[in-house]
């Protein structure tokens, strides 16, 4: 296939086109005719009864049209929110779910939580409808600290208590003999800070009803605009799931907040039969920043033992995850089975046990963010394996290499039920150091003490799980959903062909990269391939786009339906070159029988004009496929951070920042090392910037970009990246997965350096300057 | 109020409410959708646009501050048949993932290079600093200002 556009060219983008010249269609970009505005009534206290809704003066406003409470969409039997993993608690008995109705009915549970909504002929009048709704709140008093949470009195009536569950993983009796027994044990307590995931498009809707045939339509800033439908079809009950179409189209950007079903959406959808008008509803970011699912957020305690020699032989962790106040889409799972399998990291460590207790508090939901659970899992790992080092004056990079799993034990089995297929962790960690000049550290840091600054250097070697899989474990373990992903060719008649995939593209260029797969593949022009998304009236099915799961699950999808057109095709070319279909060889876009040649688009076009064609096949030329995965992928990498402390400020400069990572096969090395960059400015937010706070009243005191401290542009240096290949075993394209990998790994790397540099573990995220500046000075 | 401005070298006479900001004035009602709307603080920059021929914040411009003045947004920089130079370069350096804080950055972009000022990897950072992306990390957008700007000085020479 061309070397330009085929499987591994750095094709540019052809979504670009559209964006950098403005003709973007995102959500709140589209407009139709009689459309209303909606605006949510959101609870001012972070617990409190609510006593009473009086919206009559509301609806006295020029233009108001309806103002609907949690009392009308119960009245109106709507579902409530679910959550889509059932996780069991080490008992053996089921997670307490607290119920979560779309608008909260009788008490709210969260600074933020959606109670109403206000609808009126223009935003201008909604806003002001919205700020004459007189409610009437009974104050209560909330639960807001994680670590204290277990103990508090229960936020949610009826539950005893503030646990979700009491999870483990491992075995707890062998992981504390192998620690009593361990010539070294290092000790650490971590917290893994709230973040707010921030996509620059903030959440919107627009939704219509159709009376005369009972069908709604949702256009919507979602990740898989076929979960939204499944969940308000099956579980809020909107709509049946063939009168519900929904729409993602251009999305500004998820990193997981875009994966769930929101009370907003789903309220905008059943108000507009009532209203009998189409509804849209944009988020403001203040609006984002209080509803939109926050991430990560964890307290842990961690140990690792170590023997004479510095192998790992235990490791014992022990984490409280705030959940938020309900447990939101997929929030059971990221603190559980995608942070406690994560714990063996590249290492051989024998023994691993960890328990999470999942609780709620009176804030906003908590769930996945650009890693989830895999960055939780990295920095608890890769932090006490870098103090490891230092009490026990190992090399923190010989320490870890003395410990990884080598590239002859794969598959290999984990104490926390994966088995990693392939990887080879030295070759990354190698390419690293060298990149890195780590020879050369010494004399930086002494250059830059030279210059009155502490220079310090740290390490992450991380391993990520990617494409959840496979479906019949998942559902076994909670999963609500299978996790194969679908995907469908159709060769049209002139022999160009659209693709249809369940995946769904909000920045990560799969109308390039989808193309340039099946263009490979079937070896036509890649200027002939299509590739549709988001859109459940013309995608059969979908599980969407989370976990770096895209080109692992729905690619590979793609290569199934292609290789079900290539046998089709060749029984259709066998036939009219008079041969043995076993003697047809398919090759670079044409059907070979000794010296006769016919192309695909010769075939396709027989297909649809089936004049001379075998007797016993329909005609035609598309064909489906869903993938489901036999295992995860396991990307893989080393992250080397240097930093540089200004004494007198406190300031951590990122200096330098290498990532060398392991994706299998790359389809398109542009978009690969772009999505890198993204996750590692991410991840440098995370450990530098960015933190998401509420006070002891359970008011969010990060509400906007004033108080949020995002990473921008003279955050972050430039980057250095590069790759090591070892394909993936199980899946046909040998990916493995790259948008969460820059999330995962920087945050540990950054903060050993910042440790490093400053002689001390006792450093939290995010290392502002006012932190370090106390520590320089022993405050 | 009456208003009369240029917008994209289109001269305009509206009727708009006093407290109309320009963001609104673009979007909605001359359906210029190029031009975000990311935040509520002037923070993130995604409304970005030419305010005769300087980057404002259309989010924090009345639409009342722009009688006889002109405007450029994304739409006016260029178009798919015949790129801006920061356009191009924007695509040719993989300047953008989701796109959504694109255009802005285009616009703030090309102010910066025909600021005339020297430029670098240091300062093309710095004159960003008003712009937020969520997606890039910003490399590579660091990488077409400096390319774009390379070629937007040998077109003026």
């Amino acid at each position: 296939m061309s070397a330009e556009t085929g499987i591994g060219a750095a094709v540019k983008r052809r979504e670009d086109l559209r964006f950098i010249t403005g003709q973007g269609n995102y959500t709140d970009d589209l407009n139709v005719p009689g459309q209303a505005y909606g605006v949510f009534l959101r609870s001012p206290y972070a617990r409190a009864r609510i006593n009473a809704v009086d919206a009559a003066d509301a609806l006295q406003v020029e233009g108001a049209l309806a103002v609907f409470t949690g009392q009308d969409t119960a009245a109106d039997g709507l579902g409530d929110l679910p959550c889509g993993w059932l996780v069991k608690s080490r008992d053996g008995s089921d997670m307490v779910s607290a119920p979560h109705p779309p608008l909260a009915v009788s008490q709210v549970n969260y600074v933020g939580e959606p109670y109403g909504l206000v609808v009126a002929e223009s935003l201008a009048a909604a806003r002001q409808a919205a700020e004459r709704v007189d409610a009437d709140f009974e104050e209560l008093t909330p639960v807001v600290a994680t670590a204290r949470a277990a103990q508090a009195s229960p936020i949610h009536q009826g539950l005893e208590d503030n646990l979700a569950y009491d999870w483990e993983l491992g075995d707890e009796a062998a992981t504390d003999a192998a620690l009593s027994a361990a010539v070294h044990v290092t000790r650490l307590d971590l917290t893994n800070n709230r973040l707010i995931p921030n996509a620059i498009e903030p959440r919107a809707a627009l939704a219509t009803f159709d009376p005369t045939n009972g069908e709604y339509q949702l256009r919507t800033t979602s990740q898989n605009p076929h979960l939204e439908r499944l969940v308000l079809s099956a579980f809020v009950q909107i709509a049946p799931e063939h009168k519900l179409r929904v729409v993602a189209p251009d999305v500004g950007g998820g990193f997981g907040s875009k994966i769930f079903v929101y009370a907003e959406e789903t309220v905008v959808t059943w108000a507009a039969a009532k209203v009998g008008r189409p509804i849209k509803w944009t988020a403001q970011r203040s609006e984002s920043f209080l509803a939109d699912a926050h991430g990560r957020d964890h307290v842990t305690h961690a140990e690792l033992g170590l023997d004479e020699a510095g192998r790992f032989t235990a490791l014992k962790v022990s984490t409280t995850a705030n959940l938020g106040a309900y447990l939101s889409t997929f929030g059971s799972s990221v603190p559980t089975y995608l942070y406690g399998t994560l714990l063996a990291g590249q290492y051989k460590t024998p023994n691993i046990h960890v328990r999470t207790h999942g609780v709620y508090t009176n804030t906003a939901p908590v769930d996945a963010y650009r890693g989830a659970g895999r960055p939780e899992a990295t920095f608890v790992v890769e932090r006490i394996i870098e103090a490891a080092a230092r009490e026990t004056g190992r090399d923190p990079a010989e320490l870890r290499r003395l410990n990884m799993i080598a590239p002859e034990d794969f598959p290999y089995q984990t104490p926390v039920a994966l088995v990693y297929d392939t990887g080879n962790y030295q070759a990354s960690l190698d390419k690293a150091l060298r990149l890195a000049d780590y020879a050369g550290f010494g004399q930086r840091r002494a250059a830059s003490q030279a210059a009155g600054k502490r220079r310090g250097i740290g390490f992450s070697c991380y391993i990520e799980a990617c494409g959840l899989a496979p479906s019949q474990l998942a559902i076994q373990l909670g999963a609500g959903v299978g996790l194969y992903e679908s995907g469908e060719i159709r060769v049209n008649p002139t022999g160009s062909v659209t693709v249809f995939t369940g995946s769904h593209s909000h920045g990560q260029g799969h109308e390039t990269t989808f193309a340039q797969v099946v263009s490979d593949k079937l070896g036509v022009p890649f200027d002939d391939v299509e590739v549709v998304h988001g859109d459940t009236g013309r995608v059969e099915f979908g599980l969407g786009t989370y976990g770096s799961r895209s080109l692992a699950v729905g690619g590979s999808a793609l290569i199934c339906a292609s290789d079900k057109i290539i046998a089709k095709g060749t029984r259709i070319a066998a036939h009219m070159m008079q041969a043995e279909p076993d003697s047809v060889a398919f090759e670079a876009g044409a059907f070979i029988s000794g010296n006769q040649r016919l192309t695909l688009q010769e075939v396709a076009f027989a297909a649809y004009v089936p004049a001379d064609y075998p007797p016993d096949l329909e005609p035609g030329l598309s064909e489906k496929a869903f993938y489901d995965p036999e295992n995860f992928t396991y990307p893989a990498g080393a992250h080397i951070a240097e930093v540089e402390v200004d004494e007198a400020t406190g300031v951590v400069q990122l200096a330098n920042f290498v990532a060398v990572d392991d994706f299998g096969h790359v389809i398109n090395p542009m978009i690969v090392d772009g999505q890198v960059h993204g996750g590692l400015a991410q991840g440098a937010g995370q450990a530098l910037l960015e933190h998401g706070i509420y006070d002891a009243d359970g008011q969010l005191t990060t509400g906007s970009y004033m108080d949020y401290c995002m990473p921008r542009a003279d955050d972050v240096p430039d980057f250095t990246v590069d790759t090591t290949v070892t394909p993936c075993t199980h899946n046909p394209l040998g990916v493995k997965g790259c948008g969460e990998a820059g999330a995962i790994g920087s945050p540990a790397a950054i903060i050993n350096a910042v440790t490093d540099a400053l002689g001390t573990e006792d450093i939290t995220m995010p290392a502002t300057p006012e932190q370090v500046w106390r520590k320089l000075r022993g405050l | 109020m009456n208003l009369s401005l240029t917008v994209n070298g289109v001269e305009h006479s509206l009727d708009v409410p006093a407290n109309t900001l320009l963001a609104d004035l673009l979007r909605s009602q001359l359906r210029l959708t190029g031009t975000h709307v990311g935040c509520d603080t002037s923070q993130c920059g995604a409304c970005t646009v030419h305010l005769d021929g300087r980057s404002v914040k259309a989010c924090t411009v009345l639409a009342a501050q722009t009688q006889g003045r002109a405007v450029t947004t994304i739409e006016g920089i260029g178009s798919p048949d015949d790129l801006h130079p920061m356009q191009a370069a924007f695509r040719d350096c993989h300047a953008l993932q989701c796109g959504f804080c694109t255009p802005a950055m285009i616009l703030r972009a090309i102010e910066l290079v025909e600021s005339g000022s020297a430029l670098d990897n240091r300062t093309v950072r710095e004159g960003l600093e008003g712009n937020i992306c969520r997606c890039t990390g910003y490399h590579n957008i660091v990488k077409a200002v400096l390319t774009a700007g390379e070629a937007m000085q040998e077109q003026a020479r």
